[in-house]
């Protein structure tokens, strides 16, 4: 009985396949843009969570002299401000879990006939630990080897694979700015950061050695940055307040001055960002659907049109026999073939968009389940809506009044 | 008494125009014993359609009560409406009705879709009402393949493919020429003497010579009811 609805339903449809046909366009392209859509905004989301996750989790970090507005550029001294000696009072707060000082740059690496620019980070192993980076061979340096400035080196993945190829990098000696530095291990994959740099193209080395063997710097015992980690998200606040008044007062801020660091909360600033590209991607979802709806409309008005066209067929069904659930089934079914076989055009076109966005801007897309399901739930709510209300009109002709009509 | 097919008391039919109610149908009282063969005769505009409508279940009298089979019309709902129309009545049709981009086979299987019947059923049985009327050679064409005899044969073949007690007919032969129409008429007399009640509307003479009965309409009304004199009662 239903089958045999089906059967009617396709055969009404075959009889005026142009306009079918086009019906079914309107269901394409908004399923196939709510697909595209969603593709790309679960793997922006995708991207955001993996970067956050890869820079570690409650972390504040702290810049030497102010970055404030007032158009007043630091002077050269206060660009200098943070000291390891604030870092170790730092340490000490309540709350605080590990303190990394640390001092960027960038330096041209050589190994045997290699040769790779790549930053190179001093620091301590706490900043290991802030930023949950493994060591995935050797091992790490020590604090003691900060202590004395040895010539270390923790190596990330894409320095190493330019540098040592598929040879492993553990003990051979590499030079940065021409001073030889072993390296005691190999550091794991962390991806691109937030900022879209690859963060496995990086050097590790203890803190005194850079400042002092590799960038040197005119005022020893200042660094440019410090990393902090708190032990829970909760805490933040907290440490943010007691770090901020420990500074001030180990430099001497007076009242009312500005303060010669700045401070800033990476997971607040990771959290935004996650927020910002699920605001994003959820504003895409919702301007697809508005072609979805156009596309809905669409199968509405085809199908009050297909009523209109087809009153004397309905009244010659009705007179032999034809219930208003019979006539109804058949329109609506008609309207859920348009919409589902229409959806799953756009669901191809959709996945290939989307496939296609990929290859030619690198963005990353990800086709979930979640997404192929929400279109086809969508396209079939939009089917059984739209249809509802012509095929209810149609259910509802008198037969007599339906088999005049010419 | 009990044998009546069709039992109509004191109905009235009439429709809303701009000009106000217009009564195509007066106080009409008529029996219709099962077997019967009956045409109905008249003017044009006396109201035979509008009373075939009414017998059909398409359409509902202003007044008075129609009794079909034992039931009271009135008191049923568009279900039961429905499958009266497509069980008890065979409605056959002056301008044929068929469904222009459907088979033959198809259009005559159709009601028993509507019955709940399973395929391999429904095109059997088509074949077999098509084969009745000597058309199962063309089960397969579309309806504007055939000649109007044709036709209208095979809307005959859909009124009976679900085996009613009662056919319906107006002006089935309207649209032919004699000699088919005189096909048509022995069609129906042999399904009358299969045991099913016929009900038939025509402007001719001849053809209500084919009855056993002849009812007439004027204006609105009855004016008289009477056995066919030359073929009297069988
Ligand atoms: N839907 C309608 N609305 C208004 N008036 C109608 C309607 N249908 C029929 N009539 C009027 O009712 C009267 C009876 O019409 P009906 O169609 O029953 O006549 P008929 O006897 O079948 O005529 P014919 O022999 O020409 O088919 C006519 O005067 C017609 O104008
Ligand atoms: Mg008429």
């Amino acid at each position: 009985m239903k089958l045999a609805m089906l059967g009617e339903a396709w055969r009404a449809m075959g009889a005026n396949r142009m306009r079918t046909v086009l019906t079914m366009l309107g269901m394409v392209i908004g399923v196939g843009a709510v697909v595209l859509m969603m593709s790309i905004g679960q793997g922006a989301q995708y991207a955001i969570q993996q970067s956050i996750s890869s820079m570690g989790s409650n972390l504040f970090i702290l810049l030497s002299g102010h970055t404030s507005t007032g158009g007043v550029r630091s002077a050269a001294g206060e660009a200098h401000s943070l000291t390891v000696a604030d870092a170790e009072a730092i340490a000490e707060l309540p709350g605080v879990q590990s303190v990394a000082p640390i001092h960027p740059g960038n330096a041209q690496i050589v190994y045997g006939s290699y040769n790779w620019n790549t930053s190179v980070i001093g620091s301590t192993p706490a900043y290991l630990e802030a930023r949950s980076w493994p060591v995935v061979a050797g091992s790490s340096f020590t604090q003691s080897d900060v202590r004395s400035a040895t010539r270390v080196a923790l190596i990330g993945q894409t320095a190493a694979q330019n540098l040592f190829g598929d040879e492993n990098p553990v003990g051979h000696t590499i030079r940065i700015r021409q001073s030889p530095f072993t390296v005691l291990g190999v550091l794991g994959t962390k991806g691109q950061g937030m900022d879209g740099r690859d963060q496995d193209d990086t050097i590790l080395i203890p803190l005194t050695t850079a400042q002092r063997n590799v960038f040197g710097t005119p005022f020893p015992g200042t660094v440019r940055m410090i990393m902090v980690q708190t032990a829970t998200q909760e805490i933040m606040p907290v440490v943010e307040k007691s770090m901020t008044e420990l500074l001030r007062q180990r430099h001497r801020t007076r009242e009312g001055m500005d303060a010669d660091f700045s401070l800033r909360n990476l997971t607040a600033v990771a959290d935004s960002a996650a927020e910002s590209t699920r605001v994003m991607s959820l504003l895409l979802g919702a301007i697809a659907s508005v072609s979805l709806l156009v596309g809905g409309i669409g199968i509405m008005n085809i199908m009050l049109v297909s009523v209109t066209e087809r009153t004397r067929e309905i009244g010659i069904r009705m007179s032999i026999g034809a219930r208003e659930g019979d006539i109804l089934l058949q329109f609506l079914l008609e309207a859920v073939i348009i919409s589902v076989v229409g959806s799953s055009a756009g669901l191809l076109l959709g996945i290939g968009g989307a496939l296609l966005a990929q290859a030619m801007t690198g963005t990353m897309v990800i086709i979930s389940g979640s997404s192929i399901l929400v279109a086809f739930g969508v396209a079939a709510t939009v089917g059984i809506f739209f249809g509802f209300y012509p095929a209810k009109k149609a259910a509802r002709l008198d037969p007599i009044e339906a088999l005049r009509y010419q | 008494m009990s044998d009546a097919v069709i039992r109509i008391e004191g109905l009235s039919k009439s429709y809303q125009t701009s000009a106000g109610l217009f009564p195509a149908l007066k106080d009409v009282n008529l029996v219709i014993e099962k077997g019967e063969f009956v045409a109905i005769m008249g003017p044009s505009g006396s109201g035979k359609s509008t009373f075939m409508n009414i017998l059909g279940c398409l359409d509902a009298p202003t007044l008075g009560s129609y009794t079909l089979d034992g039931r009271a019309v009135a008191s049923l709902d568009s279900d039961e409406l429905a499958g009266l129309r497509n069980r008890t009545i065979g409605f056959v049709f002056q301008g044929f009705n068929l469904l222009p981009r459907m088979s033959l086979r198809d259009n005559v299987a159709l009601p028993l879709i509507y019955a709940g019947i399973a395929l391999a059923e429904r095109q059997k049985r088509a074949h077999e009402m098509l084969a009745r009327v000597g058309l199962d050679a063309k089960a397969l064409s579309l309806p504007n393949q055939i000649s109007g005899g044709q036709q209208q044969r095979v809307a005959i073949a859909r009124a009976l493919v679900s085996h009613p007690r009662l056919l319906l007919a107006d002006e089935p032969t309207g649209n032919l020429d004699s000699h088919t129409s005189i096909e048509i008429m022995k069609l129906f007399e042999a399904l009358n003497a299969e045991g099913i009640t016929i009900v038939l509307v025509t402007h001719e003479t001849d053809i209500a010579q084919h009855a056993q009965r002849q009812v007439h309409f004027y204006d609105g009304s009855i004016i008289s009811d009477q056995a066919t004199p030359v073929r009297g009662t069988a």
